[in-house]
C-alpha cells in the first residue's frame, strides 16, 4: 500500500497529464502565462486583507474551471499542498500570543494565530490555483520555451528542465525497483527488514538515477542540444492572450484596490 | 576514407578494471559494420567513446579526419554521427513523439515546417506516423525503440551507430528497419547486434569483441 501510494504520488508530481487540453489557458502563449502567473502570486502574498483574498480564491477556482482538467487530478494536487498547511494549522494557532479563543488542556489557540493561520491557507491555495491554471496547462518544453524567450539566463532554464527531466528519470527508477521488491514478496511493515530493504532501495535509486540523468544528457548532447529550446509550434500572441493580459490586469487592479480600500 | 579512427585506445571505468587495453578502431566511408560480443565485452563503451561522452584514459580518436579531444571538439562530429542508445527511455523526453523526433533536425537549424516533414517522413517508413502526437513515455518498448530511432535518422547523420536496434522489435518493425538499411540512404553504419543472421547481406564487415577486444574481423 505504502509503496503504491508513493508510487503513484511520483507518477502524479512527474507527469504533464494536466498540459493535455484545448481551453483558453491550454492555448494560451506559455510566456504571458508565466508573466501572469509570477505577477499574480507576488500580489497574493502581499495582501493583507480578507475581502481581497477571497475575491482571488474566487477568481483561481473560475479560472481552474476554465481549463477543464480533470476534477480528481486537481483535488489531488491540491490536497498534497494542504497535508503542509495543515502542519501549519497544527502549530500556528496554539503558539501565537493574543486573545485565547479555544483552549484543549494546556494549549490554547489565539485569534491572531488562527487567522495568521487562515491568511496562510487561503494565500496558498490560491497561489496554487493560479499556478495550476496558468503553468501546468503547458507542458516543461513549452515553459522552459518561454522562459528562454524571457530572457530568464539559460542555466536557470536548463536547471528548471533538468530538475524535471532527471525527477521523472527518477521516479521511472522507483517504480523499476519498487516492483522488483513487490514481485519478490517484499511487503513493507515496521520491522528491520523493510527498513533495510528502503535503504537498499533509495541507494539503488540514487545509483541508478544518477547513471539514467547522465545517459539521458548523453543522448540529449548526441542529438545536438546547445542550451536551446526549440518548439515545433512557435510562440505568436493571440486574440486570446490580449483577454488573459486584460483579465489579469482588471483582476490585478481590484485586488490592489480592495486591499487598499479594506485598510 | 576513415571517418572515425580510435588508435591505441585505454579505458575503464572506475572500480571495474580496464574495459578497453590498446585498441585500434576504425570505420571506414561506406562501410557496414556488425558488431558482436558477450555481455559486458564493451561494445556500448566504444560507440561512447568514440562520441566523447566517456574519455578513454590514453590513446587518440580522430573523427571526420580530425583529432578530437576536449568536449567542444566532439559538438560538430555530434550532429554528423547518430548514436541509437541502447534504452530508448534514456533518449525521449518530449512531451510528444513528434516533438521528440523533430528535436535533433531542429538543433540542426532546420526551419520548423522542414523539421516537421522530415520527422513525419521517418516516423511513416518505420510504420509509427500515427503515434505522432502519442507522449513518448506511455509507448510500448518496441514502439519507444522505433521513435528513438526515427529521431536519430530524421537528423540524416554521416555515420550510424546503432546499438541493439532490433531488440524488442515484431518482425514487421525489423523488416522496415532493416529496408531502411538496405536502401543505401545511410551508407556508414555501424550495429551492435546479438542477431547477426538478420544483417545477412548487408553488414560488408563483422567484427566480434572479447573483453574488450577486437577478436575476430571478418568481411562479409
Amino acid at each position: 500500500m505504502g509503496l503504491h501510494f508513493i508510487e503513484e504520488a511520483g507518477r502524479f508530481m512527474t507527469c504533464e497529464r494536466m498540459a493535455k487540453g484545448d481551453s483558453l489557458l491550454h492555448e494560451a502563449d506559455p510566456r504571458v502565462k508565466v508573466i501572469i502567473a509570477i505577477l499574480l502570486s507576488m500580489e497574493v502574498v502581499f495582501l493583507n486583507s480578507l475581502l481581497p483574498l477571497l475575491v482571488a480564491l474566487a477568481s483561481a477556482v473560475v479560472m481552474l474551471a476554465f481549463t477543464g482538467i480533470e476534477r480528481g487530478l486537481l483535488l489531488r494536487r491540491i490536497l498534497l499542498i494542504n497535508i503542509f498547511v495543515a502542519l501549519l494549522w497544527a502549530v500556528i494557532p496554539w503558539s501565537t500570543p493574543g486573545r485565547t479563543v479555544i483552549s484543549i488542556g494546556p494549549l490554547n489557540a489565539t485569534s491572531s494565530g488562527l487567522l495568521k493561520c487562515l491568511f496562510i491557507t487561503l494565500k496558498c491555495n490560491t497561489i496554487v490555483m493560479f499556478n495550476i491554471s496558468l503553468l501546468s496547462t503547458s507542458s516543461i518544453f513549452a515553459l522552459s520555451h518561454a522562459l528562454d524567450h524571457l530572457k530568464v539566463p539559460s542555466v536557470l532554464v536548463q536547471l528548471f528542465f533538468f530538475s524535471w527531466r532527471y525527477l521523472h528519470v527518477l521516479e521511472e527508477e522507483y517504480t523499476r525497483i519498487t516492483r522488483a521488491a513487490l514481485l519478490r514478496g517484499f511487503k513493507p511493515g515496521t520491522n528491520i527488514l523493510t527498513y533495510r530493504t528502503y535503504a537498499n532501495v533509495l541507494g539503488t535509486l540514487f545509483v541508478r538515477g544518477y547513471d539514467r540523468g547522465q545517459r539521458v544528457y548523453w543522448a540529449m548532447a548526441c542529438r545536438g542540444f546547445d542550451g536551446t529550446f526549440w518548439l515545433l509550434s512557435h510562440f505568436k500572441l493571440k486574440a486570446t492572450d490580449f483577454f488573459l493580459i486584460s483579465w489579469s490586469a482588471l483582476l490585478s487592479a481590484s485586488l490592489l484596490f480592495l486591499d487598499w480600500s479594506s485598510k | 576514407m576513415t571517418l572515425i579512427g580510435l588508435n591505441d585506445i585505454s579505458f575503464g571505468y572506475p572500480n571495474c578494471g580496464e574495459v578497453f587495453s590498446h585498441l585500434d578502431f576504425k570505420v571506414n566511408k561506406g562501410e557496414r559494420i556488425a558488431l558482436l560480443g558477450g555481455n559486458g565485452a564493451g561494445k556500448t563503451t566504444l560507440f561512447y567513446v568514440i562520441l566523447g561522452l566517456v574519455r578513454p584514459h590514453s590513446g587518440t580518436i580522430e573523427l571526420f579526419g580530425k583529432r578530437c579531444s576536449e568536449d567542444v571538439d566532439f559538438t560538430g562530429p555530434r550532429k554528423r554521427i547518430g548514436l541509437l542508445f541502447q534504452d530508448p527511455d534514456d533518449q525521449l523526453f518530449s512531451p510528444s513523439v513528434i516533438e521528440d523526433v523533430s528535436f535533433g533536425p531542429l538543433n540542426l537549424g532546420m526551419k520548423r515546417k522542414e523539421a516537421l516533414d522530415i520527422s513525419m517522413y521517418w516516423l511513416d517508413r518505420l510504420g509509427i506516423g500515427h503515434l505522432e502526437k502519442r507522449v513518448p513515455y506511455e509507448l510500448s518498448g518496441g514502439e519507444k525503440r522505433l521513435v528513438a530511432l526515427a529521431s536519430v535518422l530524421s537528423m540524416a547523420p554521416e555515420v550510424l551507430l546503432l546499438d541493439e536496434p532490433m531488440a524488442g522489435l515484431e518482425k514487421g518493425a525489423v523488416d522496415r528497419f532493416l529496408s531502411v538499411l538496405d536502401q543505401g540512404e545511410f551508407k556508414t553504419v555501424v550495429v551492435i547486434t546479438h542477431m547477426p543472421e538478420l544483417l545477412h547481406g548487408l553488414a560488408s564487415r563483422t567484427i566480434v569483441m572479447e573483453s574488450g577486444r577486437i577478436s575476430e574481423q571478418t568481411p562479409c
